[in-house]
C-alpha cells in the first residue's frame, strides 16, 4: 500500500516542475547554448552526477509504502520507503550500542559469559556484524579483503554497464565537451563505491554504529532525503516571496516599497530561532490535539519536517529580498530599462524581460549558498531540539548526538565523519554546479 | 644633453584567457625637460598602458616583455620596487581622467595632500600646512583656508581636478603625466584646467606628458606630438610639423574627422517650406524636483531642472540642445517622452500623430554599453519595441523589419542572433539607433549619441544619422555639449543654461554670431583648432 507523505508529494511536484522547465528549455536556443557550455566543465559535470546520485537516493527514500513484513518489532505498521526496503539488512541489524567501523566486537567492555559459562570482563561479540564468521579475530581481515574485491569487481562491472549507453549516446552529439569523460568516470567510480558497500554492508558496519546500535551508513543515507527536503522545499518558499516582493519594491518604489520594507524589517527584527521554536511547538500542540490522525510516527515526523521547511523559508527570505530590491533599484535606472519604457513596453514585461534575467545570477548564487546554510541550520536547530523530529534521520541529529561522543575514550568519530562526509560532498557539488551554471548564463563571459 | 624620459622599444602584452595579446608593440619616444609631449590616440590604442608601464603600475594581467624606460639615465624597469616609490608621486606626478573617483571620499583635501608631502618631502613636517595652502593657491582654488578642510564631495568637478593637480605637484615632479585630464569636464572648465597646466609648467619648468584623444587640446598645448594606433606609434613630429600636414594617413583622418564650428557654413542648409505644422511645440515646459526635508518630508523648495522652456521642432528638422552638464538638457529630453513624471506646461505634438508618445518619439542614449540588456540578443533588442507597439505584426514581419533596420544602420542581418557584448561601441550605438527607428518614429531624441565614442567612429555615426534623417524623414532633438558636433548636424540650436533656454536660432547665427554672453563663453572655451581655422590639404573635397 503506497503512502504519500506531505513532503513526498511536494518533492515530487517540485521534481515534476523542474522536469517541465528543463523540457521546455530544450526548445529555446538561448537556454540550450549556455547549458551546453556547462557540459564542457569537468567539475560541473562531476558535481551534476553526484547530485543526481543524491537525488536518486532521495527519490527512492520518498516512495513510502506499508504492509508486508517490512517493519521490525514495534514499528511493524510504520510505512517504509523503497530505500529502507533495499537497505533492509542495514536497517534491522541493530546492535546494542557503539561499535567501530568494520569491528566484530563492541566498543566498550561489559560482563560476558565465555564458552565455558564463566563470567568475565571483556569485549562482547557484536550481534550481527561478523556473525557469518567462526573465528572473526583470525579471518575477518581476509574476509573483508575478498568481499571488497568481489564488490569492487561487480560494482565496476555495473558502473561500466551504466556508462556504456552514456558513451554510446555521446556518439552522435559532438557538442558534448570534455566533461562527458568526467561523467563516465564518475559513474564508474560511483558504481565501484556502491558495489563495495553492497558487498560489505550486510556483514559489517562499514561506518560503525551509534549509541543505540543503529548503522551509521544507513543513517547517513537516510539523511540525504532530509537534507534535500530542507534545502529544496525551503527554497520553494523563499524564492517566490523574495523574487516577487524584492522586484516589486525596487521597481515601483513609493508606497509599495514602503509596505514591503516594513514587512521584512519587522520580520527580520524577530529572532528567527524564536519563530521556529514557536511554530514547531505549534505543530506539536496541533498533533497532540488531533492524536487520532497523527498516531503514526511517520506522519508526525513528516508534518514536523514540512513545518520546519515552511518556517525556515518564512524567516530566511528577507536577506535575498533585500539584495534583489537593491539590485532592482540599480537596474531600473539602467538605460536599457529606460529605452524599453520609451518604446512603450509595459511594467510587467519590463520586469520579466529586463529585470528578472539580470537578477538571476544573484538568485543562483544565493540559492546555492542558502542551500548549504539551510542544511547546516538544520544541524543547529536539532541542537536546541527544535529541528526535525528526533526519529527522523538527519545529519543535524547525527552531529547533535556525536557532540557528546567526541568526549569519549576511545573517541567515537564515525557518526560525525559520516554526516560530515555526506554533507560535504552535497554542499560542494551544489556550489560547483551553481558556479558553472551562473558563468554559462552570463553572456558577458564570452566564449 | 640627455632626455628627461626616454622609452626605447617598449612592448607590453596582456594575458587574456591564457593568450598573450600585445597592447603596446615596440614603441620608442622621449620627453625633454620643460616641454609638453602629447600622446594622441583613440580608445584601446595603448596610450594609457604606456603611461602605466612607465610608472610600473600595470594591472596583474599586463606584462612588460621588453624595452627600456630611462629617466635621467636610470632604467626604471631595473630599479627596486622600493626606490620606484620615490619616482611615483615624487619625480613623476600623475593626474587621472576622472577626478570624482581619484580622490578618497572620506579624507579632506588637506589630508590627502599632506599624505603626499609626508612621503615625498622629507623636511620638517611642521611646514606642511603652509605648503598645502601654497599648493592650493598655485592651482587657483578660491577660499583656500576653508578648502583645506573640505571633503571631495563638497567640490565641483573642476575643483576636484585642481586638487588632483595640487597633489601631483606636491612631490615637485620633473614630469607630470596627465591622462585625459579634461575628458570628464565641461568645456569651459576644460579651458581653465588647460590654462592652469600651461601656467604651472611655465612656473616650475617641469615636463608635461599629455595623453589625450582630442586633437584640439593637442593643438593648444603640445610642443611635440606622437600619434598612437593599435599599439604602434605611427608618427612623431613637432607641433608645427604635425598641424601643417601630418605624414600618416591615420593622423590625417583623425584631423579630418574632428567636428569643427566652421562646418556649419560649408553644409547645405535644410530647405524649409515655412508653412508646415511644426512636429512639436513646447510652451512653458517645466520640471521641478521637490526638495523635501524633515520627518514629515515637507516640501521646502524645488530644484528647477527644466524651467519655463518654450521650443518648437519642425518636420524633418534637427534641433540641437546645447549646454553643460547639469543644465537640464537630458532631463528635458526624458520628460518629453514621459519618462519622468511631474512635468508641467504645454506639449503640443503635430495633430496627425495621435496620443501615444512611444509610437512617434524615440530616444537614443549616450552610453551604448548600458543601453542594451546584456542578456538579450540584438534581434530581441530591436524587436522589443515592435512587440509592444505593433502587437498585430507577425513574427516573420517583425523579423523582416529587424533585418531591414540592421542593414539600414550598416550592420549585417545575421547579427540578429548575436549578443551586444560582441560589438564595439560604435556598432552598439548603431544597434541602439536601429532599435529606435524600428517602430517608425517621427522624432528621435539623441542624448549625446556620440560623446562616448572615438572621433573617427563619431564621424561615421553622424554621417549615418544625417543619412537616416533624409531617408526616413525624421526630426531630431540632438542633445549635446559639443558645439563642433552641433555644427555638423543641426539646423537650429537652442542653448540651455541652468534649466532655461538662453538663446535659440539658426545654427550659423548662433555659432558664428552669438547674441548671449553665455553662448560666447561656451564658444570661446573651445580649443582654436575646433574653429576650423586650420586648413588641411585635401580638406576642400569634403562636403
Amino acid at each position: 500500500m503506497i503512502v504519500l507523505f506531505w513532503t513526498d508529494s511536494l518533492f515530487f511536484l517540485l521534481l515534476f516542475a523542474a522536469a517541465i522547465v528543463l523540457w521546455r528549455a530544450r526548445q529555446d536556443e538561448h537556454l540550450v547554448r549556455p547549458l551546453r557550455k556547462v557540459t564542457h566543465s569537468r567539475s560541473a559535470m562531476v558535481s551534476a552526477v553526484l547530485l543526481l546520485a543524491y537525488l536518486l537516493v532521495a527519490v527512492l527514500d520518498s516512495i513510502h509504502f506499508t504492509g508486508g513484513e517490512q517493519g521490525a518489532g514495534a514499528f511493524r505498521n510504520e510505512p517504509v520507503s523503497v530505500l529502507d526496503w533495499l537497505l533492509t539488512p542495514l536497517r534491522i541489524h541493530v546492535e546494542k550500542t557503539y561499535s567501530a567501523p568494520f569491528a566484530c566486537d563492541a566498543l566498550s567492555r561489559e560482563m560476558i559469559a565465555d564458552a565455558t559459562g564463566q563470567m568475565l570482563w571483556g569485549l562482547p561479540r557484536l550481534q550481527f556484524a561478523c556473525s557469518h564468521l567462526e573465528h572473526p579475530e583470525a579471518t575477518a581481515a581476509a574476509d573483508i579483503a575478498s568481499r571488497s574485491l568481489q564488490g569492487l569487481l561487480l560494482g565496476g562491472l555495473a558502473g561500466l554497464l551504466l556508462a556504456a549507453p552514456l558513451w554510446g549516446w555521446r556518439g552522435s552529439r559532438e557538442w558534448l565537451g570534455p566533461g562527458w569523460l568526467a561523467v563516465i568516470l564518475t559513474v564508474v567510480g560511483l558504481g565501484l563505491i556502491a558495489g563495495w558497500l553492497a558487498a560489505l554492508a550486510p556483514f559489517y558496519h562499514v561506518l560503525g554504529t551509534d549509541k543505540v546500535g543503529m548503522d551509521v551508513l544507513y543513517q547517513s543515507l537516510k539523511s540525504i532525503r532530509t537534507g534535500l527536503m530542507i534545502g529544496t522545499l525551503t527554497t520553494l518558499v523563499t524564492l517566490p516571496l523574495a523574487l516577487l516582493l524584492g522586484t516589486l519594491a525596487g521597481y515601483f518604489r513609493g508606497w509599495v516599497d514602503d509596505v514591503i520594507q516594513y514587512v521584512y524589517t519587522t520580520l527580520n527584527s524577530i529572532p528567527g530561532v524564536l519563530l521556529i521554536a514557536a511554530s514547531i511547538l505549534l505543530t506539536q500542540v496541533y498533533m497532540g490535539r488531533h492524536e487520532a490522525e497523527y498516531a503514526s510516527l511517520g506522519w508526525r515526523a513528516d508534518l514536523r519536517l514540512l513545518f520546519l521547511c515552511l518556517i525556515l523559508g518564512l524567516t530566511s527570505w528577507t536577506g535575498l529580498c533585500r539584495l534583489l530590491r537593491a539590485e532592482t533599484l540599480k537596474l531600473r535606472e539602467m538605460e536599457y530599462v529606460q529605452a524599453a519604457r520609451a518604446l512603450g513596453v509595459g511594467h510587467l514585461m519590463i520586469l520579466r524581460r529586463h529585470i528578472l534575467p539580470n537578477l538571476m545570477h544573484l538568485v543562483l548564487i544565493s540559492v546555492a549558498l542558502d542551500f548549504s546554510s539551510l542544511v547546516l541550520a538544520e544541524a543547529v536547530l536539532s541542537y536546541v531540539n527544535i529541528g526535525v523530529d528526533p526519529t527522523t534521520e538527519s545529519w543535524g541529529n547525527m552531529i547533535n548526538s556525536a557532540r557528546l561522543e567526541m568526549a569519549r575514550e576511545p573517541v567515537v568519530w564515525w557518526s560525525l565523519a559520516g554526516a560530515f562526509g555526506f554533507m560535504f560532498v552535497l554542499v560542494l557539488a551544489a556550489n560547483l554546479l551553481a558556479d558553472a551554471v551562473r558563468d554559462a548564463f552570463d553572456p558577458r563571459r564570452a566564449e | 644633453m640627455s632626455h628627461l624620459l626616454e622609452v626605447r622599444n617598449l612592448a607590453v602584452s596582456f594575458r587574456r584567457g591564457g593568450v598573450m595579446q600585445p597592447a603596446v608593440e615596440q614603441i620608442s619616444f622621449h620627453i625633454d625637460r620643460g616641454e609638453t609631449f602629447a600622446l594622441v590616440g583613440e580608445s584601446g590604442s595603448g596610450k594609457s598602458v604606456t603611461a602605466l608601464s612607465v610608472l610600473r603600475l600595470l594591472p596583474m594581467a599586463g606584462h612588460i616583455l621588453s624595452g627600456e624606460i630611462c629617466m635621467d639615465g636610470v632604467d626604471l624597469l631595473r630599479v627596486s620596487e622600493r626606490s620606484m616609490g620615490t619616482y611615483r608621486g615624487g619625480r613623476i606626478g600623475v593626474i587621472f581622467q576622472d577626478p570624482s573617483t581619484a580622490l578618497n571620499p572620506v579624507m579632506t583635501v588637506g589630508q590627502q595632500i599632506r599624505e603626499v608631502l609626508a612621503i615625498h618631502v622629507r623636511d620638517d613636517s611642521r611646514s606642511h600646512p603652509a605648503r598645502v595652502i601654497r599648493l592650493l593657491q598655485q592651482v587657483g582654488l578660491p577660499r583656500v583656508e576653508t578648502m583645506v578642510d573640505a571633503y571631495p564631495h563638497q567640490l565641483s568637478g573642476g575643483q576636484r581636478q585642481r586638487v588632483m593637480i595640487a597633489m601631483a605637484l606636491a612631490g615637485e615632479p620633473d614630469l607630470l603625466i596627465a591622462d585625459e585630464p579634461t575628458t570628464a569636464l565641461d568645456v569651459t572648465i576644460q579651458a581653465q584646467i588647460l590654462e592652469l597646466l600651461q601656467r604651472i609648467q611655465q612656473e616650475t619648468g617641469m615636463a608635461l606628458w599629455l595623453i589625450t584623444h582630442d586633437l584640439g587640446i593637442v593643438h593648444q598645448m603640445a610642443h611635440r606630438v606622437a600619434v598612437m594606433h593599435q599599439g604602434h606609434i605611427l608618427e612623431q613630429s613637432t607641433h608645427a610639423g604635425f598641424f601643417a600636414g601630418p605624414a600618416h594617413d591615420y593622423s590625417q583622418s583623425l584631423l579630418k574627422a574632428m567636428p569643427r564650428i566652421q562646418r556649419c557654413r560649408e553644409r547645405p542648409l535644410r530647405e524649409t517650406s515655412g508653412h508646415d505644422e511644426p512636429l512639436l511645440v513646447l510652451e512653458d515646459f517645466s520640471l521641478h524636483f521637490p526638495i523635501r526635508k524633515g520627518l514629515l518630508k515637507r516640501q521646502v523648495g524645488a530644484f528647477r531642472a527644466v524651467d519655463q522652456v518654450s521650443l518648437a521642432i519642425g518636420q524633418g528638422e534637427t534641433l540641437a540642445l546645447v549646454g553643460e552638464s547639469g543644465c537640464g538638457k537630458t532631463t528635458l529630453g526624458k520628460a518629453l517622452l514621459g519618462l519622468l513624471p511631474g512635468a508641467t506646461g504645454t506639449v503640443r505634438w503635430a495633430r496627425q500623430l495621435g496620443g501615444h508618445i512611444p509610437s512617434f518619439a524615440q530616444i537614443v542614449f549616450q552610453d551604448p554599453y548600458a543601453a542594451m540588456n546584456p542578456r538579450m540578443t540584438v534581434g530581441e533588442v530591436i524587436e522589443e519595441g515592435m512587440r509592444a507597439l505593433r502587437p498585430d505584426w507577425t513574427l516573420s514581419s517583425r523579423r523582416q523589419r529587424c533585418d531591414e533596420m540592421l542593414v539600414a544602420v550598416g550592420l549585417d542581418a545575421g547579427d540578429r542572433i548575436r549578443y551586444p557584448h560582441e560589438f564595439s561601441g560604435g556598432q552598439r550605438q548603431r544597434i541602439c539607433i536601429a532599435r529606435a527607428l524600428a517602430v517608425e518614429p517621427r522624432l528621435v531624441i539623441l542624448d549625446e549619441p556620440t560623446s562616448a565614442l572615438d572621433v573617427s567612429v563619431q564621424a561615421h555615426i553622424l554621417a549615418l544619422l544625417r543619412d537616416l534623417r533624409e531617408r526616413y524623414g525624421l526630426s531630431y532633438l540632438f542633445i549635446t555639449h559639443d558645439l563642433g558636433v552641433v555644427a555638423e548636424v543641426a539646423d537650429r540650436v537652442a542653448v540651455m543654461f541652468r534649466g532655461q533656454i538662453v538663446e535659440t536660432g539658426e545654427v550659423a547665427q548662433v555659432l558664428l554670431n552669438p547674441r548671449e554672453a553665455y553662448t560666447r563663453q561656451l564658444l570661446q572655451a573651445l580649443p582654436p583648432l575646433r574653429w576650423g581655422a586650420c586648413k588641411l590639404t585635401g580638406d576642400k573635397d569634403r562636403i
